[in-house]
């Protein structure tokens, strides 16, 4: 593991940097700055951001969407796989990427029917 | 096989096809496997979430505690701290990484120590807030169907604790101990208050209201008129303070269900990480690594840190967040 193989760019060679430290650096702020503004909406709520977005309130979604790019960057930097081969790459990332997306899909609209079920049915929870 | 044959077949052994270690290997595929047990967990939650999609608690209401600051709603503030911590642990641990790369055997020694003393913190948080969740803040009741119901001030819109209210029925019923009665027959101890104190404390407060789980258009927890109260109380059966496997004060049980196995097996992780930098902390301090030539365990332990501070980002949007 000699250290010149790490890759020392991201956001797609936008920002470059000299060394190794200086990166995990980089990314720590990146981080923390993605944080702030997840903590800021969270704590803020801004009214138009309530607005109902493929089924989901749209500020929920910018949570989520935030949430994966920290994932991303703690991955892609923190754990090096920027600097592994692509065939680990591969094979660490496609399952997750195949899999969790699918499990999602799948319980989250049996969830939605047992929701639904529950409101329109016969039964009723009102004891 | 002759050596011509072996180096040309990357995959005939021999090589590193995937040039990373055995051990490194070993350590992605546990952390693949670990990622899916998680993802299992959190959508479990979200599938119960959808399923009581429109009376599910709100985290906001829940996690309000900040240390030091008794009786300031303060939600959000500390689990994001938490989440500062954590990432600010899995720093440290890339740069112990990084000088183990370069042979530094005192910076790693030094980075590995912020790591474990930030993951102790993180524990020690994640305990603190555990105790807040267990303790309850208001109290409620629970109905027979296992709905929560909570008190709210007409005149203020705040919430009102049981204590404000409740007035004193003096019963002869105790906690009852299997020491002084059937043996076999024990129960935990008694809420404060029984339901007809409660009862008795709204009817005399003209301006409580009960507050239900169920989730109006603009999504707050729908509160009832006066009489609809009157005559919603009617059907509590056992007072509720604080949260555990069974009841749960702040709404749906499901929540605190999920609030106790997602975050403990969380907390676990972190703690056994910690365990985990400590054994290789003092490897590092006893110089087995520098004497090995290299530091490929700081690097596979740093793996499986990272993997912990990679679940607590999507455990803190989904639990906390969303």
């Amino acid at each position: 593991m000699a250290q010149e193989t790490h890759k020392l760019a991201i956001f797609r060679g936008l920002l470059k940097f000299k060394s190794n430290q200086q990166k995990i650096w980089g990314v720590l702020i990146f981080l923390s700055i993605v944080t702030t503004i997840e903590v800021v909406l969270g704590i803020v709520k801004p009214a138009p951001l309530n607005t109902m977005f493929l089924r989901m309130k749209l500020l929920n979604w910018i949570f989520i969407i935030l949430t994966i790019v920290k994932a991303y960057y703690i991955a892609w930097d923190f754990m090096h796989i920027r600097d592994e081969k692509g065939s680990l790459k591969s094979a660490i990332v496609l399952p997750l990427l195949i899999l969790i997306p699918y499990l999602v899909f799948i319980l989250l609209v049996e969830g939605n029917y047992i929701f639904d079920v529950m409101r329109d049915g016969f039964v009723s929870w009102n004891f | 096989m002759d050596v011509a044959a072996t180096e040309t077949n990357v995959w005939g052994g021999g090589q590193k096809p995937l040039n990373a270690s055995y051990g490194k290997l070993m350590m992605w595929f546990f952390i693949v496997s670990d990622a899916l047990t998680f993802s299992g967990f959190l959508v479990a939650y979200g599938f119960s979430r959808f399923k009581n999609i429109d009376s599910w608690p709100i985290a906001d209401e829940v996690f309000t505690h900040f240390p030091f600051l008794h009786g300031v709603d303060a939600p959000m503030y500390y689990v994001a701290l938490m989440t500062f911590i954590l990432i600010f642990s899995s720093v440290t641990m890339v740069l112990a990484v990084d000088a183990g790369h370069h042979m530094q055997k005192g910076k790693v020694v030094l980075y590995m120590f912020l790591t474990i003393i930030g993951g102790a913190v993180f524990v020690g948080s994640q305990a603190w807030e555990w105790k807040n969740f267990i303790k309850g803040e208001y109290g409620a009741l629970e109905t027979k169907g296992g709905q929560i119901l909570q008190f709210v001030n007409a005149d203020t819109g705040k919430r009102v604790a049981l204590e404000a209210f409740a007035t004193n029925i003096d019963t002869p019923r105790a906690t009852h101990q299997n020491s002084n009665g059937i043996w076999f027959v024990g129960e935990t101890s008694l809420p404060t208050f029984s339901v007809a104190e409660v009862t008795r404390g709204f009817e005399a407060n003209e301006n409580l209201r009960i507050r239900i789980q169920k989730l109006n258009a603009e999504g707050h927890k729908t509160v009832l008129t006066r009489e609809a109260s009157l005559n919603k109380i009617g059907q509590a059966v056992a007072v509720v303070e604080g949260a555990n496997l069974i009841h749960n004060e702040y709404g749906n049980r499901l929540f605190a269900d999920f609030f106790f196995f997602i975050t403990g097996f969380h907390g676990f992780h972190v703690f056994s990480g910690v365990i985990i930098n400590i054994i290789i902390f003092l490897n590092v301090m006893m110089g087995t690594y520098e004497k090995r030539g290299h530091y490929e365990m700081v690097e596979k332990v740093g793996l499986y840190w990272h993997f912990v501070d990679l679940v607590w980002v999507f455990v803190f949007t989904f639990f906390y967040l969303v």
